[in-house]
């Protein structure tokens, strides 16, 4: 609960991805702002979620522990396929902007791909909800006050900490892949990333048993970043030239749309 | 938002510092014109101004009497009224009552003092205090201090109206004064505001950030920052200097303006001024006899630009010369909006929006902003930060705007011509902070409660 706690925890969370911001997206206005754009169509669904599940809670018995936590699961549960929605919704309006953008630019290729646009959404994505996720926790770890008084874990920061940090990737990922899906029509694809999208989300209500919940995800982040990986047109040999420094399109750095 | 709590007196029932003693001492150093807002809560031992107070005071946590970044900036009362807020969480994250606290306790004598309709009402100590305060109170002289919810609403209409009159009237007098070719005048009050921001805002906010966090500095240390800052920022706002430094600093000053209503205007009053002036925008701009498109017009018949110092530029300022040549090439801004803003303080103030189709200098594809638009939008975020409660609301204001902000450029592109820059981003800002005041907010804080991910 100091300086330290916090420092440390903002950068296991934020840090992967404010170092993918900086490397591949900060210099890029276009990516920026689909990149904030992702994120504003993230914040609608949380928008429209938190709206079903404040009605509901309103109608209920107020008094019942158990219908609150039942009442929340099923908010969770919604607002992961209202997240998904709104990222079939965002890719649909980006396939329509694409045209648009290259009709006003003028130019003949388009200014940034759909691959490109995959990345930069799941990252936008990830980035607001990580935020809305921790921001709160690391600016309470500042000030003065002993973790876990009353029995909770002890381990609460650096737990909201790594799972941030999972699930920020993970909505990266999840964006590349559910894009690719939707450009070859890949229906499996898709569902797929909507049910571990879910078992990530479910697999949350075991906190505070860390272990049930951390180790599942990561191996599923771990999944998902391989098969995100393939899906974006990595394979072992693009590996291998990329780090021996033999990748010629990589050393030229030119950034033509694929 | 963060408190600190220095431990140098610990009192013995309390577990954490109190740091009343040092920044009575500060306190009563500083010269009263910097902050009225604290009066209240800080000099508990000078001004025994109802003893209610007080023993409310006195019995209250620790944390009530800290000076920090939101008491610095907030100070009207909430009404006594039956919460609206709605408290759907039975178990409430051990974070959130500090951040609520700060919310609910303001410096009540300063406002309640202040509030007489203008006049000077209360003791003497606070003649001082309320010099400062009365500047702005010639704005909004209906006091946001009383227990009906009706009253305090109709309160804070009347003050917009009030405002929004004078932003009017200021801007059909600077279109006077641009028809009829009074440059030198414009140019002087240009001058003067943005000296007036530079050097003693900048001073004001300085002397809070070292209230705030208890730092004593002497005054030949501050006289020399404030110098340098203020005259690096005149030397680069109205003549030449390096494009990111003269953005850095046309960026600085809308913030301290920003600052300055977020502190003075009373909490109703701010948002319903933030309504009504994207609304004076839209009609300004796109109404054919609205004093903004007229001064469009008349700077596209003579062909000259509109006070270059006021308008950010994202490229090259075309008239203020460049110490480095900028980097012109910005994908997809290909057309321009500017709005304008003359900075007030004591001064009333007005702005204006334009775009000026560039097609001459083929080097400037930035897109221009107006810096009234950069104040409005600071105010919106600044305000969602004070006294909204949590940083989920501040982000999503600002994510908000900014989404608003490129749809505008988007409809920019489409028309080319003049567009307001305020309408669609302060709808959104004001859309999602409310919404996620009450709606999102209850929902993560039981979420992060049981530590859930969505």
């Amino acid at each position: 609960m100091t300086a330290a706690v916090f420092f440390g925890c903002t950068f296991i969370a934020f840090g992967p991805a404010i170092a993918l911001f900086l490397f591949t997206i900060a210099r890029e206005p276009l990516r920026v702002i689909f990149l904030i754009a992702g994120a504003f169509f993230w914040l609608v669904s949380l928008l429209l979620s938190s709206l079903v599940w404040f009605i509901s809670v309103q109608i209920s018995n107020k008094d019942s522990a158990a219908q609150q936590k039942g009442l929340l699961i099923f908010g969770v549960v919604l607002s992961v396929l209202l997240q998904e929605t709104f990222r079939f919704a965002y890719y649909k309006l980006l396939k329509k902007a694409n045209e648009g953008l290259l009709a006003l630019s003028q130019e003949e290729t388009m200014p940034i791909s759909i691959r490109q646009l995959a990345y930069v959404s799941g990252l936008g994505f990830g980035f607001m909800s990580g935020a809305f996720s921790v921001v709160n926790i690391l600016a309470d770890s500042v000030g003065p006050g002993t973790v876990g008084i009353h029995g909770d874990s002890q381990h609460y920061f650096l737990s909201s900490a790594f799972m941030t940090m999972a699930i920020i990737l993970l909505h990266m990922f999840w964006g590349v892949v559910f894009f690719d899906a939707c450009e070859k029509q890949r229906w499996w694809a898709v569902a797929a990333v909507v049910i571990s999208h879910l078992t990530v989300s479910c697999l949350t209500f075991q906190n505070p048993e860390y272990v049930a919940s951390l180790v599942p995800t990561y191996v599923i982040l771990f999944l998902m970043g391989v098969w995100a990986f393939y899906s974006a047109g990595g394979s072992l040999r693009n590996l291998k030239l990329c780090l021996t420094c033999k990748d010629k399109d990589f050393l030229l750095a030119n950034h033509r749309p694929r | 938002m963060q408190r600190r709590f220095l431990m140098e007196h610990p009192h013995p029932q309390m577990p954490f510092g109190r740091r009343e003693l040092s920044l009575n001492v500060t306190h009563a150093c500083n010269a009263q014109l910097i902050d009225t807002a604290n009066t209240g809560q800080t000099d508990r031992s000078f001004a025994p101004r109802s003893l209610l107070h007080r023993a409310a005071m006195n019995a209250s946590d620790s944390d009530d009497d800290s000076y920090n970044e939101r008491t610095a900036l907030v100070q009207s009362e909430n009404p006594v009224v039956p919460s609206y807020r709605p408290e759907p969480d039975v178990n409430p994250p051990s974070d959130s009552p500090p951040k609520r606290s700060g919310v609910t306790r303001r410096a009540g004598p300063a406002a309640m003092d202040g509030g007489g309709g203008g006049s000077v009402g209360g003791s003497d100590q606070d003649v001082d205090a309320d010099d400062e305060e009365l500047t702005l109170k010639i704005y909004t002289p209906f006091t946001e201090n009383t227990p009906s919810v009706g009253r305090r609403l109709l309160n804070s209409v009347l003050n917009t109206i009030i405002m929004i009159s004078v932003i009017v009237v200021m801007t059909i007098f600077l279109v006077i004064l641009y028809k009829y070719r009074c440059y030198k005048f414009i140019h002087g009050w240009l001058i003067l505001s943005s000296l007036m921001l530079l050097f003693w805002f900048s001073f004001m906010y300085l002397g809070e950030v070292f209230k705030t966090y208890n730092l004593a500095v002497d005054y030949p240390t501050v006289g020399v920052i404030i110098w340098n800052f203020g005259a690096v920022g005149m030397i680069c706002i109205h003549w030449k200097g390096p494009l990111q430094l003269q953005q850095a600093y046309l960026i600085l000053i809308s913030a301290l303006m920003a600052l300055v209503f977020i502190k003075y205007l009373p909490e109703w009053s701010a948002w319903v001024i933030l309504g009504a002036i994207s609304v004076y925008d839209l009609v300004a701009v796109l109404s054919p006899k609205g004093p903004l498109r007229m001064l469009v017009e008349t700077a596209q018949e003579r062909n000259e630009p509109i006070f270059p110092a006021l308008i950010y530029s994202s490229a090259m300022m075309w008239t203020v010369g460049m110490a480095n040549p900028a980097d012109a090439q910005r994908s997809g801004h290909e057309t321009d909006e500017e709005a304008e803003q003359s900075s007030r303080g004591a001064q009333p103030e007005s702005r204006q929006s334009r775009a000026i189709p560039e097609d001459d200098l083929e080097e400037d594809r930035g897109v221009k902003l107006g810096l009234g638009d950069f104040i409005f939008y600071s105010v919106l975020v600044g305000k969602a930060a004070a006294t909204g409660g949590d940083w989920n609301t501040t982000l999503a204001c600002f994510v908000a705007i900014l989404i608003g902000l490129c749809l505008t450029l988007l409809l920019l592109a489409i028309f080319k011509k003049a567009l307001p820059a305020l309408p669609i981003s302060i709808t959104f800002g004001l859309v999602f902070y409310f919404s996620t005041d009450f709606l999102v907010q209850p929902f993560m804080d039981n979420l992060a409660a049981h530590q859930f991910y969505i």
